[in-house]
């Protein structure tokens, strides 16, 4: 049914019941717990920061820095007040090694930065990953690389779903979209991490963290489960350790083959994607965070235009939902990922869809945000591409970095598909760089 | 605390004996990883003697190092969690603030605390946390083969100044108890050796020291212990203890440091940690 939104969600274990912010807002109605139930004006960083509290965050580690300091801000109060634990670490490194510690002893931990923190948050990401210390990590993207910029950005696609630290590890990521929704995804994220016994990472941009949204105060705190790992001192049992270390290679394949086993069922069960108008659409665009939002606005104007267009937007960037693209892609004549970033999540749009049909990009860096109206002439773009080959019955693939060389290049139609800042810094330069 | 006296008859039948030597149950009767004539065997002992002492291992979660003693939990029987290198400190700040009534132990070496690990060491021990450490200064990496530290001697050969540690090229050792010593946070500080019969006993004097202060609910507590590596000095066991009692020692005077009285904290008693599935 076109105009409605389908979230996917595949089966996962019992006692889960993470809600669909598009689903759970359906159901806001039947909703009994009205007193937990408010429509307020929240910024991002705040509203994250208190959904977590809400979730039974029992210790925040931090470390100031933009765009992300408003959500520390709001722990040093509210953990203080209500007698929980907030630490403002001297590092990144010292804040997520605190995270480590406290959550070693079965504690509900926190941590939250942005882009050049992570990178110092990677090293403790590995270890926990590595020994099965479950925590969330929120990462509000700035623009990068090194110290780059404040602006909003997502950029960090790489780092958070390819490995931010050493080894064979993987964490789930989870991509909001909106500031309800990223309330939603602090409690998902706790439940997953302590079913998984992993790092889970939730991953918004400078917007969904600067900007105010009207929220329903809507809270979920996921059950605490026992778990017979924590180390709470040897009492009645024999000693725990808590370790990533094993310099027998044989047990420490065992202990790595473990790991991929527990990132195949997070795989299996953990998929969250959203698609929207898909239902008859020739294309689709590829979205996530807070460019789904302005696809969401390119597409309404393409549909006005006769362009048959929808988006899928991955909510979870690790697991992909990869299937679910493959599956949708053999009924599209073309795809276009948007990011505010040069292009990191196409490439997953790319081993997802195998050539089923052209994959083109669009995208912004340093800050900058694609307007829907570049979008929209980027899907033209797409659409004219894919016309034209038609027309000479030759199957061309239109791949991003095929735009990318157009948008430099001698043909020069400036099809808006590409990467607009490289097109802007090739008109400026008069050329290839 | 009850005094657990290692006098108590083991065996039935043998209550007319006296016992004057027993291993502690903590320290589990596994042979060491160590190299022959290394110092931390010394340390695992002492600290498992006053362990038992003080009844703490129950209430213990300890955090081990990067380093020779990554593998401490592989010989004291308590909960253990490994930190990253250098990491301890902060590792332990977090264990420490959501277990308040839990033993808090780091076991650090010098190329763990005095290098990598310098910011969360000191500022441990500025937020003045509740913490015991042990800190093993050997002078060296042993783990990785013998490479200088920064604590390592002028002018001493390591497999990564092999003309010797020269000021100008490598600036000067650290005395990072001596600078950890001057915050308020720190309420004990000491630094004894494992060089000989006399200096053991008082190093364990200070251990104690160092975990009393946490059960009497002082800030934070440290204890150097001076040790040696022979396979990384170059010298034989024997000659290793001439070395640690000698230039060693001269460089990093031994004796308590500081020992402030706890900052009007009310004494934390220990009970057995509750866990979620406690």
């Amino acid at each position: 049914m076109t105009g409605q939104r389908e979230i996917g969600i595949a089966p996962r274990h019992a006692g889960a019941e993470a809600v669909p912010q598009a689903q759970a807002r359906a159901n806001a109605g039947a909703e009994a717990d009205a007193h937990r139930r408010a429509r307020v004006l929240m910024k991002g960083n705040e509203a994250i920061a208190e959904a977590a509290i809400q979730a039974g965050c029992d210790a925040y580690f931090g470390y100031p820095i933009t765009p992300q300091a408003e959500l520390l801000e709001w722990m040093a109060r509210r953990m203080i007040e209500l007698g929980r634990v907030f630490v403002q670490a001297e590092s990144e490194l010292g804040a997520i090694n605190m995270a480590l510690g406290a959550a070693a002893t079965g504690a509900r931990v926190m941590v939250s930065s942005s882009s050049p923190g992570i990178s110092l948050m990677a090293e403790a990401m590995s270890y926990m990953a590595g020994s099965g210390t479950p925590m969330v990590l929120v990462n509000v993207m700035r623009a990068g690389p090194g110290l780059g910029g404040i602006g909003p950005s997502q950029s960090d696609y790489f780092q958070a779903t390819k490995g931010h630290g050493h080894g064979d590890y993987r964490v789930p990521v989870l991509a909001p979209a909106s500031i309800g929704e990223a309330m939603e995804l602090m409690a998902t994220s706790f439940e997953l991490a302590e079913r998984y016994r992993t790092p889970v990472m939730v991953v918004a941009d400078g917007i969904l963290g600067q900007a105010m949204e009207p929220v329903d105060l809507r809270f979920r705190t996921p059950e605490r489960r026992a778990f017979d790992w924590a180390l709470t001192g040897a009492v009645g049992r024999p000693a725990r350790v808590i370790k990533s270390i094993d310099l027998d290679p044989e047990v420490l394949e065992k202990r790595n083959l473990a790991l991929q086993h527990k990132y195949r069922e997070i795989a299996r069960h953990e998929v969250r994607w959203e698609g929207w108008q898909l239902q008859d659409a020739e294309f689709a665009i590829v979205a996530y965070g807070t460019a789904a939002r302005v696809a969401s606005s390119a597409i309404a104007e393409a549909r006005e235009r006769g362009i048959r267009v929808g988006l899928f937007r991955p909510i979870t960037l690790w697991p992909f939902p990869e299937h679910e693209l493959a599956r949708l892609s053999r009924h599209l004549d073309g795809i276009l990922t948007v990011e505010l970033s040069s292009g990191q999540m196409v490439e997953d749009v790319r081993l997802a869809v195998e050539g089923r049909c052209p994959v083109a990009f669009h995208g912004r860096m340093g800050g900058l945000v694609p307007t829907p109206h570049e979008v929209l002439g980027a899907l033209k773009a797409l659409r004219a591409r894919v016309d034209r080959t038609r027309e000479t019955g030759h199957r061309e693939r239109v791949e991003s970095r095929g735009a990318f060389s157009r948008g430099h290049g001698s043909d020069g139609d400036g099809d808006g598909a590409g990467i607009h800042a490289s097109v802007h810094a090739g008109e400026r330069h008069g050329g290839r760089r | 605390m009850t005094l657990r006296t290692p006098a108590t008859p083991a065996t039935p039948g043998a209550s007319a004996a006296r016992l004057i030597y027993r291993k502690p149950d903590v320290l589990l009767d596994r042979s060491t990883h160590y190299c022959p004539g290394c110092g931390h065997g010394i340390v695992h002992r002492l600290l498992a003697e006053v362990m038992t002492e003080l009844d703490l291992p129950p209430h213990t979660i300890a955090v081990a190092p990067v380093g020779c003693a990554v593998f401490a939990y592989d010989y004291l029987n308590v909960d253990f969690v490994e930190a990253p290198h250098g990491r301890a400190p902060a590792v332990a700040t977090g264990i420490r603030r959501v277990r308040p009534e839990a033993f808090v132990l780091t076991y650090q070496g010098d190329g763990d605390l005095a290098a990598i690990g310098t910011a969360e060491i000191v500022h441990a021990a500025a937020r003045g946390e509740r913490i015991t450490a042990i800190f093993v200064n050997n002078g060296i990496y042993g783990m990785t083969g013998g490479q200088m530290a920064p604590t390592t001697l002028l002018g001493q050969r390591t497999t990564s100044s092999p003309n010797g540690r020269d000021a100008a090229l490598m600036g000067y050792p650290i005395r990072i108890t001596e600078m950890l010593a001057q915050l308020p946070g720190v309420t004990y500080a000491a630094r004894g050796t494992v060089a000989d019969v006399a200096s053991i006993g008082k190093l364990k004097a200070m251990i104690r020291r160092a975990c009393q202060v946490q059960i009497d609910g002082g800030g934070f507590a440290i204890v150097e212990a001076l040790s040696n590596c022979p396979v990384g000095w170059g010298m034989t066991p024997q000659e290793s203890l001439q070395h640690l009692k000698g230039p060693v020692v001269a460089e990093y005077p031994l004796g308590v440091i500081v020992d402030r009285k706890a900052p009007g904290a009310a004494p934390v008693p220990l009970q057995p940690a509750t866990g979620p599935e406690a």
